[in-house]
């Protein structure tokens, strides 16, 4: 009867306060929706400059395949220094140049006739897929004018590539499911560091202190609510991935429902020792924003490897749990119910979960102090 | 006796200790008390804020541990067993917590399950509560939008959902009109009597000391007596007196008669001005006044306490009279309210409100928690446009008047805001400085500040270490570090002991007496008696405005033939023309 | 006027200094956070998990595995011996992909015919996917061409000849160093201008401060310089961090950087006072900075390019202070980009500054009501 006498005044407040189901459906929605539109991997239409020091009927063959690409959207530059103007100007991303002895040494079989690229390197990861992308059209123009003469254009071992899961490599397919686990973390931790910490700010604690209530009924009546709450974020979370932003779901739905309770508990019981530590909303919301949010961003493999980073920082992410989440969404997502992946990573949920929710209930104490 | 708990005793505390903070900083909280509750009655702990009230409550509601000591609540060990004992008691916090997106009904429901009563008993529990705290109207209406008395209320309505064996009621009557404050004791008196229920109230308005049937005065944590009210202030009998001369300003008597060595406090009491003569000492004479024997009170035993107690270093004012008083000015309006209204969406929180108020004049502004008087100081201050009506301050209408004309007046708002983490010296140099004195300028006059209030000690203390009373110096301070025409004072003396208070109202006296215009608010209706002239609002309109004296009057009836401003304040807004008084929302 | 302004300046630094909450606050999070973000956010990949299937047991096949496990970038954890485990390692996240070389590579090899090696890889992580599968094309490129150069075979026609320009080893660390650098001044400045008037609101002080003859004008220049001297000092440091410690190149002019700098801080106090103008309590301020800081930072061209996103997206950028400054930094520390050439970067941060400050003024004058 006291747990539910908690359950019911926590709904009530949720239902009479729009910033908490703000907070669980609108900040969903929002940065869904900006990092799903706004946070994009895949180039398309790369501003590249194109020069001929000679132009011929060669070179408009090279850059002609560059005008059938999607990757690029070029144009003739009429000589070398205005191209890197434009590159200095950051109107063009690469420059292709082809040197006047180029028609030349083609024909000569003796050398090979060199193409000058010149990439913008600052964004190095954009610089490096760019000359990928050059490579590539450099390459369907060779194969075709040895096709064209009537000769082999292989090289001695091509490389067959075959990807799994996400065949075109639409990076919205694996950046959406990550999104998830960054918002539930926060959303979870946010909900409830500033709920605990208001009834310690309105006094409302000290009241409830007294009455015969039991501390497992005070922190179920808490988690609770904000678990259904939570949930219900995430169904609109997931919702969106799959209707909005087409992001294929190979997994089973039970499992997705499972992962995610476990998941949402880790965040409710960080947020849960959040607050009993801050007893301040606004500490306890800077230090959910610090702590929650940021790593699960940054440590948790969302956009960054996590194998690629020192490894200090490496042993660092082994307590963000959006980091194992993560790599639940993805599986479930893009490749289907896998066991050996699905269950060690909810273990280590588990554990994270048992620790917050377990220090939480040691910390707080039916005591001002 | 003292062994074993006795059946009579609700609460045996011996040696109680409890401290707080870090080693250099290290404060009592409570020191060494021991507490005798008998059952079955109304006990009063009563003390100035921070003599360690809230705390006291805490520990034997068993929110908090002490360092050393014991306690037996109930017969239960309480250190031991504070879940038994939390059972079998009632706990109201200082700021109860209500939950105030929820209705009044929802939170009784609440309580009612956290307090597991059963079901088929809570119909009537909830109607005899809801019918007793006067809210059975308004079981629909959210908590947060109540007045100040009808939450307390609810409050205590909700700790008394299951009616516990001892009720501990922290500070229950703090902000509350004296209309609501009357109904709260009378529903107190309501419970020993009907439900033989034993109460342990603690209040800073010592008036409410007399109320009770033992009291236990506490201050710095430690008790320094204890017993029924009247033992008191037995011997204080033939030591009060109320001094009258026909002629002059009362504070001005009140002023002579300080300096007198066998007075020991002085303090102004409707016409009279009341007056503690020290032991085996009789009234002197002085020309023109009468003297009449009154009946001593628990403030007179209270002051002559803390006087013994604690060394009040205070300085009287060593400025000379600032300006003289031209006397064609001294009687001119220097503030002027006309028809000033104030809506915040349909609620109209003041409503048409026209005074004004004289050069050197002590003016109040009184009225309940949601009257209209907060609102018009604002606007006063120029803080809040008006919505109609015009206010004229020195001449201008400080909303839109220039920082020339806001530099004539000082401001010292409620709760004395001031910046936490800067020191006393930062917070005197930076508004020396906002208020655009020049170097030499400042100096000399934060240097005045430190000397006036006494601040030599703390100059380099932050502002959330100072005790409350220099709290309110230095927020005085720095409303005069400028030197202005007119101070606005919000609330200026809550929470502050009777010490501090009454060197604060010398001060002010001094500073009208210079020409300075002083408008004020006030909860306390007997500060009410030191204004010149005063109003008192309700919902938003002026009730009555008028000398103390008028007002007074106003109230004077067969049953009342000489009210205190209390009595006048609680006629006028139970008077027919102003039901729903305390119901009003702000 | 200025005393008054100078006052209040003064008290805001002591306020900010003297309360331990808010000094670390305005140091702790910035130096933690440049650490980490500096080194989890790469997208260079070292030590990607690869497993082999080598079904060819010759020296040729030999060669070219040797040639991954002596990559940097890749790891071989596993020989597999059966075509079904290939399934296994990459369902179970074990490799990230499979390097499969036929049974008759070294056959097809020598005899001229094309030689194939078939990649399959683990498209979760598309953009991790990309990255690796463009290293392996390129240790595949290098066999080709030390095998085509030992055997005396034809090289292909032409060749292409890359340079990247201003970051000639694609390092993605020289790329979001800057980054983040502008990040963190924007966040730091966004504390202290925008919680520091709901903070006095709080307090009760705010209304102190009206009744003084500070003219709101004042009081918001008074708010605004120290957001502005924190700002320019908590950037020179980790300019200077950046430069020393993560050894970015500094090719620019320090003072065309400084004048980057203080447009960059108008916008963003700009931004951060609207936001105390508007917020009445600290909650909403705490709100308020965290709604404007994630797309500002998810927008700006951060991590990932603003010419990816959808066309209504980047009409978006144009009004985010941070997608200019991003430009500027990076611009100033990689390419040496002189004043004039990032004229088209600071004269939109102007605007943006004088806007927000103009409204800001509006509205301090108008919400005081």
């Amino acid at each position: 009867m006291r747990l539910w006498g908690l359950v019911r005044k926590e709904s009530l407040q949720i239902l009479r306060d729009p910033s908490s189901i703000a907070i669980a459906f609108l900040m969903p929605v929002v940065l869904l929706l900006i990092f799903g539109y706004g946070v994009s991997l895949n180039a398309k239409h790369i501003p590249l400059a194109l020069v001929a020091d000679a132009p011929d009927t060669q070179t408009a063959a090279l850059f002609a395949s560059f005008d059938h690409s999607v990757y690029f959207s070029p144009k003739i530059a009429p000589n070398l220094p205005t191209a890197e103007h434009w590159l200095l100007n950051r109107q063009v991303d690469a420059i292709v140049h082809v040197p006047s002895d180029f028609s030349a040494q083609l024909q000569n079989t003796a050398n090979q006739a060199p193409v000058q690229l010149i990439v913008n390197g600052v964004n190095a990861n954009q610089a490096r897929l760019t000359q990928a992308y050059i490579q590539a059209a450099w390459q369907d123009w060779l194969s075709a004018r040895a096709e064209a003469a009537g000769q082999s254009a292989d090289q001695p071992v091509t490389l067959a590539n075959r990807i799994w899961f996400n065949p075109e490599l639409r990076s919205r397919n694996y950046l959406v499911p990550g999104l998830i686990a960054v918002i539930m973390t926060l959303i979870g931790a946010l909900l409830t560091a500033l709920v605990m910490a208001r009834e310690w700010e309105r006094g409302t604690l000290e009241a409830l202190m007294v009455t015969p209530v039991h501390l497992n009924e005070l922190l179920l009546g808490k988690l609770i609510p904000y678990f259904v709450l939570g949930m219900g974020g995430m169904a609109l979370s997931v919702a969106m991935a799959v209707w909005l932003f087409a992001v294929p779901f190979l997994g089973s739905f039970w499992i997705l429902i499972l992962t995610s309770a476990i998941f949402l508990l880790t965040s409710l019981g960080m947020g849960l020792f959040i607050s009993i530590i801050a007893r301040n909303q606004f500490v306890a919301s800077l230090i959910a924003i610090i702590t929650t949010f940021l790593p699960a961003f940054m440590l948790s493999g969302f956009i960054f490897d996590i194998g690629s980073m020192p490894g200090w920082l490496q042993n660092l992410t082994y307590i963000v749990s959006a980091r194992y989440f993560i790599v639940i969404l993805h599986t479930l997502f893009l490749a289907g119910d896998v066991s050996s992946v699905i269950w060690p990573n909810t273990l280590a949920m588990l554990a994270i979960a048992a620790f917050f929710l377990g220090t939480s209930r040691r910390k707080i104490r039916k005591s001002l102090e | 006796m003292t062994a074993a708990a006795p059946d009579d005793l609700a609460l045996i505390a011996e040696g109680l200790h409890k401290s707080f903070g870090k080693v250099p900083k290290r404060i009592d909280a409570v020191a060494d008390v021991a507490l005798r509750v008998p059952l079955g009655q109304v006990t009063g702990l009563i003390g100035p804020d921070g003599a360690g009230k809230t705390t006291l409550m805490r520990l034997i509601a068993g929110l908090l541990t002490p360092d050393s000591g014991t306690l037996t609540v109930l017969g239960t060990d309480a250190l031991a067993d504070p879940l038994t004992v939390q059972a079998s008691i009632g706990y109201m916090p200082q700021h109860f917590g209500l939950y105030e997106d929820l209705t009044v009904q929802e939170n009784l429901n609440l309580y009612a399950d956290l307090q597991g009563l059963p079901h088929t008993e809570r119909t009537t529990r909830f109607q005899q509560l809801l019918h007793m705290t006067g809210l059975a109207r308004f079981t629909d209406r959210l908590a947060g939008r109540l007045s100040g008395g009808m939450k307390q209320k609810l409050g205590l309505a909700c700790t008394l959902v299951r009616p516990p064996k001892l009720l501990l009621l922290d500070e229950p009557t703090v902000g509350v009109d004296p209309v609501s404050r009357r109904e709260l004791w009378a529903i107190v008196y309501q419970l020993v009597a009907d439900e033989g229920m034993s109460v342990l109230l603690s209040t800073a308005y010592l008036d409410e000391a007399e109320r009770c049937n033992e009291v236990i005065l506490l201050h710095q944590g430690r008790v320094l007596g204890k017993g029924t009210p009247d033992s008191f202030t037995e011997h204080l009998e033939g030591r009060v007196y109320g001094a009258r001369r026909p002629q002059g300003i009362r504070r001005h008597l009140q002023a002579e008669l300080k300096t007198q060595p066998s007075v020991l406090d002085a303090i102004i009491d409707g016409d009279l001005v009341r007056v503690l003569l020290a032991e085996h000492t009789h009234p002197s004479d002085l020309p023109n006044v009468t003297w009449q024997p009154l009946k001593p009170r628990f403030e007179d035993a209270f002051v002559l306490q803390l006087r013994q107690q604690t060394t009040h270093e205070w300085l009287g004012l060593t400025t000379p009279p600032k300006k003289e008083i031209n006397p064609n000015t001294a009687h001119t309006d220097i503030i002027a309210v006309s028809d000033l209204t104030r809506r915040f969406g349909a609620f109209i929180a003041v409503n048409a409100v026209t005074f004004s108020v004289q050069r050197g004049e002590i003016f109040g502004l009184l009225g309940a928690n949601g009257a209209g008087k907060s609102t018009t100081f604002r606007m006063l201050c120029g803080l809040l446009p008006a919505s109609a009506g015009t206010i004229s301050v020195a001449g201008v209408d400080l909303r839109t008047a220039a920082a020339q004309a806001r530099a004539r007046i000082g401001y010292m708002s409620q709760k004395f805001a001031l910046y936490d983490v800067l020191s006393v010296q930062q917070n005197l140099k930076f508004f020396a400085r906002a208020y655009g004195l020049k170097s030499q300028r400042q100096a000399e006059r934060i240097a005045w500040a430190v000397q006036e209030f006494g601040l030599k000690d703390y100059r380099d203390t932050n502002c959330d270490l100072l005790p409350l009373g220099f709290k309110q110096r230095l927020a005085m301070a720095c409303a005069l570090m400028h030197e202005p025409d007119i101070l606005f004072l919000d609330e200026p003396t809550s929470g502050v002991d009777p010490i501090e208070r009454r060197a604060f109202w010398q001060r002010i006296n001094q500073l009208a007496d210079q020409g300075v215009t002083i408008m004020i608010t006030t909860h306390f209706m007997d500060e009410a008696e030191y204004c010149d002239r005063l109003v008192i609002m309700n919902q938003g309109t002026i009730l009555a405005a008028g000398s103390p004296e008028a007002v007074r009057k106003l109230a004077q009836s067969p049953e009342h033939p000489n009210p205190n401003m209390e009595d006048a304040f609680i006629a006028l807004i139970s008077a027919p023309a102003a039901t729903n008084a305390g119901e009003t929302a702000t | 006027m200025w005393q008054r302004i100078f006052a209040l300046a003064i008290k805001e630094f002591q306020a900010l200094l003297r309360d331990p909450k808010a000094r670390f606050v305005i140091i702790g999070p910035p130096l933690i956070q440049l650490l980490i973000f500096s080194f989890a956010a790469t997208f260079d990949l070292n030590h990607v998990p690869i497993a082999i299937y080598n079904q060819d047991g010759g020296q040729a096949a030999q060669s070219l595995v040797s040639r991954f496990s002596g990559s940097q970038h890749f790891e071989i954890v596993d020989n597999l011996t059966r075509e079904s485990d290939i399934k296994r390692v990459i369902d179970h996240r074990d490799a990230l992909m499979v390097l499969t070389i036929g049974p008759r590579f070294e056959q097809d090899l020598l005899s001229g015919k094309p030689a194939t090696a078939q990649l399959i890889i683990d498209g979760r992580n598309s953009n991790t996917a990309a990255i690796a599968l463009s290293y392996a094309s390129g240790i595949v490129s290098d066999f080709n061409t030390d095998w085509q150069q030992t055997h005396h075979l034809r090289a292909p026609p032409s060749v292409i000849i890359t340079r990247a320009w201003f970051n000639p080893n694609l390092e993605s660390r020289w790329f979001i160093v800057p980054g983040v650098v502008a990040i963190l001044m924007l966040v730091v400045v966004m504390v202290v201008t925008a919680l520091s008037v709901a903070r006095e609101r709080e307090q009760g002080t705010f209304d102190q401060l009206l009744v003084t003859p500070l003219h709101p004008t004042e009081i918001l220049i008074g708010k605004a310089i120290p957001g502005f001297v924190i700002g320019m000092i908590e950037g020179s440091v980790t300019i200077a961090l950046a430069a020393q410690a993560f050894g970015v190149p500094f090719e620019g002019q320090l003072a065309t950087l400084y004048v980057g700098m203080g447009v960059f801080l108008l916008s963003a106090i700009g931004v951060g006072l609207m936001i105390s103008a508007l917020a009445t309590t600290l909650q909403q301020a705490v709100l308020g900075v965290f709604l404007f800081l994630v797309p500002a930072i998810i927008l700006s061209g951060f991590a990932t390019p603003i010419a990816n996103m959808p066309g209504f997206v980047q009409d978006l950028t144009l009004i985010n202070p941070m997608r200019y400054f991003m430009v500027i930094v990076r611009g100033i520390f990689l390419e040496g980009s002189s004043f004039n050439s990032l004229i088209n970067q600071f004269w939109p941060l102007a605007v943006i500054g004088l806007t927000t400050l103009a409204f800001a003024g509006w509205l301090f004058r108008h919400r005081m009501n």
